[in-house]
C-alpha cells in the first residue's frame, strides 16, 4: 500500500516547522516518528498534500528536571522515555506506559508528541497524561501557549492544536513513590488496547481510561467514590459511567463496560498495593 | 506534486544516492531501489515485523517509514548480517536451532533479535517474548526461535 502523492518538506527547527505550516495551511500534515501517520496515509484515510517532517528537529527531544515538574520534548522516543533515569526516579507512570506502547520497533520511532498530537482514544500515553494531569506547551506564529491535558482531547483524532501550531513540550509533576498502574487489555502483546485503565495514588486518587469514548478521559465517577471513601470494588463499580465505547471486531460496548470495570478495579488495587 | 527528494544512505556498508519519489516506503527502497530482496513485506501495516530492518542500529518496520526519512541513515538488512560465508551468530543460532519453518517471517525476527540483543545482551525468556511481540510467525514457530535467541545470547538453558 502506497500513500498518496504529498511534497515532502524537512523542518530543521521549531520555528521552520511553523512557517511551513502557515505557508501551507490545511494542506500540511506534521509528520514526527509516522507510527500513526504514515498507516492513515497508507490506507489513503489521510492524504496531506504536504508532509512537515519534524523527525529531525533534535532541540525538542530531551527529559529535564524543571524544578517543580519535569519537562519532555515533543520529539522525544517512546523508547528514550522508556530508558529515561530521571523518568523511573520522578514519574515512573510516563516511563511504564511508554514502555507498553506498541512493540520495540514502534518505540524506536514513534514519539511522545505525535502521540498526544494525533490523540487517539486507544493510545496508552494520552490517558496517562489525563491521570497525571499534565500541561501541554504549543508553539503557533504568535508563540507559546500552554492548554492542560483536561482541555486538549476534543473529539477523535481531534484535538485543541490549530492547524498552524506544534505541541513542543509536554510538562508532567514529579510522583517519586506514586502507586501506579495500567491494566492494558488486548488479544495479542503488541496491539492497541481494547480497553485500558490506569489508577494513579498519590495522597489522591486519578484514573483514566483507553479507548471507552471517542477521546481518551477520566472515570470521575470513580476517582469521587474514592475521595468519599469507597473501597476499590465498590469504586470500580462505578467505572463505566461517563462512558461512551463504541463497538468493534473485538468488543461489543457492553463488554467494554464490563472490562472498564473489572480493569479498574485491578488498576485501584494494584496502585494502592 | 510529485517532486523528488534526494537521499544518501549507506546500506550494509556501501554508500547509495538516490533521487526517490516521497512517498517510497522504506521498504521499497531497499528491495526495488537497492535490490536488496532478503527484506520481506508481510502484512504492510505495520503489525507482523517482516519488513524488520536496523535504522542506526535500532530495530525498525520499513513499511512504515519513508525512504526520505532514511535520509543520512546506516541501514543493515538481512544481506548485511553474515561475514562472507560465515553467518552471524544470531543467524548461526536460528541454523542450529531450527528457528523457522517456512522461512518468511526469518529476516524480520533476525533483524529484530540483533537489536534486542543490543539492547538487552543477556535477556530472560520473557525478555525475548516480549521483545518479539512485535513480530508474527504464522506458522507458530515460536518457541523455537526464542530458543534461538537465548542460544546467541549464551542464555539458553
Amino acid at each position: 500500500m502506497i500513500p498518496a502523492p504529498f511534497d515532502y518538506l524537512r523542518a530543521g527547527s521549531a520555528d521552520e516547522a511553523i512557517a511551513a505550516l502557515a505557508e501551507h495551511g490545511d494542506d500540511a500534515k506534521l509528520l514526527a516518528g509516522g507510527m500513526s501517520l504514515l498507516p492513515l496515509m497508507k490506507l489513503r484515510l489521510a492524504t496531506p498534500s504536504v508532509l512537515v517532517d519534524v523527525g529531525r528537529v533534535h532541540e525538542l527531544s530531551y527529559i529535564r528536571d524543571a524544578g517543580d515538574h519535569l519537562a519532555v520534548g515533543a520529539l522525544t522516543r517512546h523508547r528514550d522515555l522508556e530508558i529515561s533515569d530521571v523518568l523511573a526516579a520522578q514519574c515512573e507512570p510516563l516511563r511504564t506506559v511508554a514502555s507498553e506502547v506498541g512493540d520495540n520497533q514502534v518505540r524506536h520511532r514513534g514519539t511522545i508528541g505525535g502521540s498526544v498530537s494525533h490523540g487517539d482514544p486507544a493510545s496508552d500515553l494520552p490517558a496517562l497524561l489525563l491521570a497525571l494531569d499534565a500541561t501541554f506547551v504549543v508553539q503557533g506564529p504568535d508563540g507559546d501557549r500552554t492548554v492542560p491535558a483536561a482541555d486538549f482531547f476534543r473529539g477523535f483524532l481531534e484535538t485543541a492544536l490549530e492547524p498552524d501550531e506544534l505541541l513542543t513540550e509536554i510538562r508532567v509533576p514529579k510522583l517519586p513513590g506514586a502507586g501506579f498502574s495500567y491494566q492494558k487489555f488486548q488479544r495479542r502483546a503488541q496491539d492497541w488496547a481494547i480497553v485500558g485503565a490506569m489508577a494513579v495514588r498519590d495522597g489522591d486518587t486519578r484514573v483514566a481510561l483507553v479507548n471507552m469514548a471517542t477521546t481518551p478521559l477520566r472515570a470521575v465517577a470513580v476517582e469521587e467514590a474514592i475521595a468519599g471513601g469507597a473501597s476499590a470494588t465498590e469504586a470500580a463499580e462505578r467505572a463505566a459511567e461517563g462512558t461512551e465505547p463504541s463497538g468493534d471486531i473485538n468488543a461489543t460496548p457492553e463488554y467494554r463496560e464490563h472490562l472498564v470495570r473489572v480493569l479498574v478495579r485491578r488498576a485501584l488495587e494494584a496502585a494502592s498495593a | 506534486m510529485g517532486g523528488s527528494v534526494r537521499i544518501a544512505t549507506t546500506v550494509n556498508g556501501q554508500a547509495h544516492e538516490h533521487d526517490v519519489d516521497p512517498r517510497l516506503l522504506l521498504v521499497q527502497y531497499l528491495r526495488e531501489v537497492v535490490g536488496l530482496t532478503g527484506t520481506k513485506i508481510g502484512c504492510d501495516t505495520s503489525s507482523c515485523g517482516a519488513c524488520t530492518v536496523l535504522v542506526d542500529g535500532e530495530s525498525v518496520k520499513s513499511c512504515t517509514m519513508l525512504a526520505a526519512q532514511a535520509d543520512g541513515s546506516e541501514i543493515t538488512t538481512i544481506e548485511g548480517l553474515a561475514q562472507g560465508d560465515e553467518l552471524h551468530p544470531v543467524q548461526a543460532a536460528f541454523h542450529d536451532q531450527h528457528a523457522l519453518q517456512c522461512g518468511f517471517c526469518t529476516a524480520g525476527m533476525v533483524m529484530a533479535t540483533v537489536s534486542l540483543l543490543d539492547e538487552i545482551p543477556s535477556p530472560t525468556e520473557r525478555d525475548v517474548r516480549l521483545g518479539l511481540e512485535g513480530n508474527l510467525c504464522r506458522c507458530t514457530g515460536y518457541h523455537n526461535i526464542v530458543q534461538a535467541v537465548l542460544a546467541a545470547a549464551g542464555t539458553s538453558r
